[in-house]
């Protein structure tokens, strides 16, 4: 297994995220093959690259700016979806404060492919230094003429505007994050119409994320054959894998698609010493649990879904055998309700109900039937909302009574959680090590 | 702190960025939290008004938002993230000991109005865990002695750096940030942090680039 930076290739410089920085390492270079070629070729090569949607659905992407009509009369959008919310992905917020020009640049690329003369980066508000690096690169690359009027003498314009939300998981969903950027609270939209039809202010609308567009440049840089070498047959490329928790060496590995946690583990020195490896996610919460049976799984959107999970996001949360799974599920749970927009009902009530339900089993205060009761209100929202917040609050919950059905009984019979909290900590790792 | 001539001029700074002036609402009130540290009536009035909305369906956005505050915030607004994975490598230890330390629960203010303790949701720092945010800059690989040490600098009025970032602004200077006025910090802090290059550092070791992945073999190969 090999690792692949090319997002990452350059994070170590210290000025990476500066105009400087970037186009010493050849930034900005796809741009002008780019507007050197007629939109549509963009599109095509885009297809032809086979990239998928990083942002967890794996939607391809090319096939995404396809889906815009042309000669329609109406202004185009593209919105990047940078509002990074998705508990255990940390993978735009890096690529971002280290690297935001290959973004810019990438826009620029995607807007001149689906004929956009104005585009957002909508940036969760949480992070302000990520918002500075972006700020700070869109203003380098309009005073370099990246953006604005005839860009590069193509006589291609485009307007970019870089947008803080405030606070909303919702808004990583793509119609919310349209609601939003119009300055409405933020609920998803019913589809049809889809956003590539009505989109922003009811005109085309390209929403993709932060990832996806930034690795564009290189797939325009390289070719679509080079792209497709690496990754699989049908999830192709390279990626961001993000490591957390119960790891030696947590952090960011940008490598091909189709490398196994057991790869990944290996590199990153493996669950902390002494310990084993209990549960983990692939792709962040909302994608199911999957367990110390899986390290050989194909991490592409194919493999993961074989294994009864989603590739997501690449946030792949490790946890070792000190963790107590109904604990983590019910926090899980917690954020769901807390981050349900309400539009719903099956998702505002029934996470609302999950959490009680959860909370009772936790404290040791539930019986044996609750698990079936949390199975069938699962069952009630799977699939039953407007957006996939509610279906993704039932996969931490069907996963871990699929795989750890004996803890949550073990909480009954002891009356209460048998896990030890601070054996789960890191402060308690470094004693032991 | 009042709203005043100038303030409505940078909203309508903020207007002309959108092709619709509605989506300028969420940096308003982003300024308005400048200006007054937390969004009053006054400022969604001056809000709806610039607009052309009802202060109903501007405070109708305002409690959809968690940034939103509509109560006056500290100086330093200090969020513990406490979703599964922080909350399980010690985040939910430093909450605990921060809410005992401060003498507060949660979103409630210390009684000197410097700091208000809050739990946060995943904040995209996760390979950084347990991390803690300070007007929304990043702390991380925290412990409970330093997040008490932490919070005990903020309260003395000493200067704070972020592992990340830059030195610590107070709230409402980030807001000003929030709402699209740089303040020219964008140069401060590392690139990348150490957890951020976990996988570039090895790539270096083991000579591993994207270029010497076998860029000849044709995708019908792969196939197979």
């Amino acid at each position: 297994m090999q690792l692949t930076p090319v997002l990452s290739a350059h994070w170590d410089e210290p000025d990476s995220f500066t105009l400087d920085g970037y186009r010493r390492q050849g930034g900005y270079g796809a741009l002008p093959k780019a507007l050197g070629r007629p939109p549509d070729e963009i599109v095509q090569l885009v297809k032809d690259s086979g990239l998928r949607g990083r942002g967890g659905a794996g939607f391809p992407t090319g096939m995404k700016w396809g889906f815009i009509p042309q000669g329609d009369g109406k202004p185009h959008y593209l919105v990047v979806n940078a509002d990074e919310s998705e508990p255990g992905t940390c993978k735009d917020t890096p690529l971002l404060m280290a690297n935001p020009h290959v973004l810019v640049e990438g826009i620029v690329i995607a807007s001149y492919a689906i004929r956009a003369s104005h585009a957002f980066i909508y940036i969760r508000g949480e992070i302000v230094h990520v918002l500075r690096r972006v700020q700070a690169a869109v203003a380098e690359a309009y005073a370099a003429g990246f953006l604005g009027k005839d860009i590069l003498g193509s006589g291609f314009d485009l307007e970019l505007t870089v947008h803080a939300g405030a606070g909303a998981y919702i808004c990583g969903e793509e119609t919310a994050l349209l609601d939003s950027l119009e300055g409405r609270r933020g609920q998803p939209r019913l589809r049809p119409p889809f956003p590539a039809i009505a989109g922003l202010y009811a005109c085309p609308t390209v929403v993709n994320n932060v990832e996806s567009i930034a690795s564009v440049p290189a797939i325009v840089e390289h070719g679509a054959e080079w792209f497709r070498a690496m990754g699989t047959e049908k999830s192709a490329g390279f990626t961001l894998y993000s490591l957390s928790g119960h790891v030696v060496r947590p952090g960011q590995y940008e490598a091909p698609l189709g490398v196994t946690l057991r790869e990944l583990l290996d590199l990153a020195g493996g669950v902390r010493e002494g310990h084993e490896l209990k549960f983990w996610t692939p792709g962040g919460s909302s994608t199911p649990l999957l367990t110390a049976a899986h390290l050989d799984v194909p991490l592409d959107y194919e493999g993961v879904g074989a294994a009864g999970s989603m590739l997501g996001t690449k946030a792949l949360q490790i946890f070792d055998e000190t963790t107590c799974v109904v604990r983590a599920v019910l926090r899980w749970t917690e954020f769901y309700k807390h981050e349900s927009c309400g539009k719903c009902t099956p998702c505002r009530e029934g996470t609302y109900w999950l959490v009680q339900v959860l909370d009772r089993l936790e404290r040791g205060e539930g019986t044996e039937a609750d698990l079936d009761t949390l199975l069938d209100l699962s069952d009630n929202i799977l699939g039953r909302a407007f957006c996939a917040l509610g279906d993704g609050a039932t996969s931490p919950i069907t996963s871990s009574i699929q795989y750890f059905r004996e803890e949550y009984l073990a909480h009954l019979e002891g009356r209460g959680c048998p896990f030890d909290p601070v054996a789960a900590t890191v402060f308690a790792g470094a004693h032991a090590s | 702190m009042a709203l005043t001539e100038s303030t409505r001029e940078e909203m309508r700074a903020i207007i002309a960025r959108y092709p619709k002036p509605r989506s300028a609402l969420l940096p308003m009130l982003h300024l308005v939290q400048a200006e007054e540290g937390h969004v009053t009536p006054e400022g969604v009035a001056l809000c709806a008004e610039l607009l052309d909305l009802t202060t109903a369906e501007v405070a109708a956005v305002v409690t959809f938002y968690s940034m939103y505050k509509r109560r006056p915030v500290g100086d330093y607004h200090v969020g513990v993230c406490t979703n599964t994975l922080c909350a399980v490598l010690g985040g939910d230890a430093i909450f605990a000991a921060l809410k005992e330390h401060l003498d507060v629960g949660n979103d409630e203010t210390t009684a000197d109005g410097t700091i208000t303790l809050e739990h946060v949701e995943c904040n995209a720092a996760c390979d950084y865990a347990p991390v803690l945010m300070v007007n929304w800059e990043f702390f991380d690989n925290q412990t409970v002695e330093s997040a008490k040490e932490l919070v005990d600098r903020l309260r003395a009025g000493q200067e704070v750096t972020s592992t990340r970032g830059p030195r610590v602004r107070t709230f409402r200077e980030v807001e000003r940030v929030l709402a699209g006025f740089p303040d020219g910090l964008a140069g401060e802090g590392p690139a990348a942090g150490p957890a951020s290059l976990a996988g570039l550092s090895l790539a270096r070791q083991r000579g591993d680039t994207a270029a010497t992945a076998p860029v000849d073999t044709p995708p019908a190969a792969k196939e197979a």
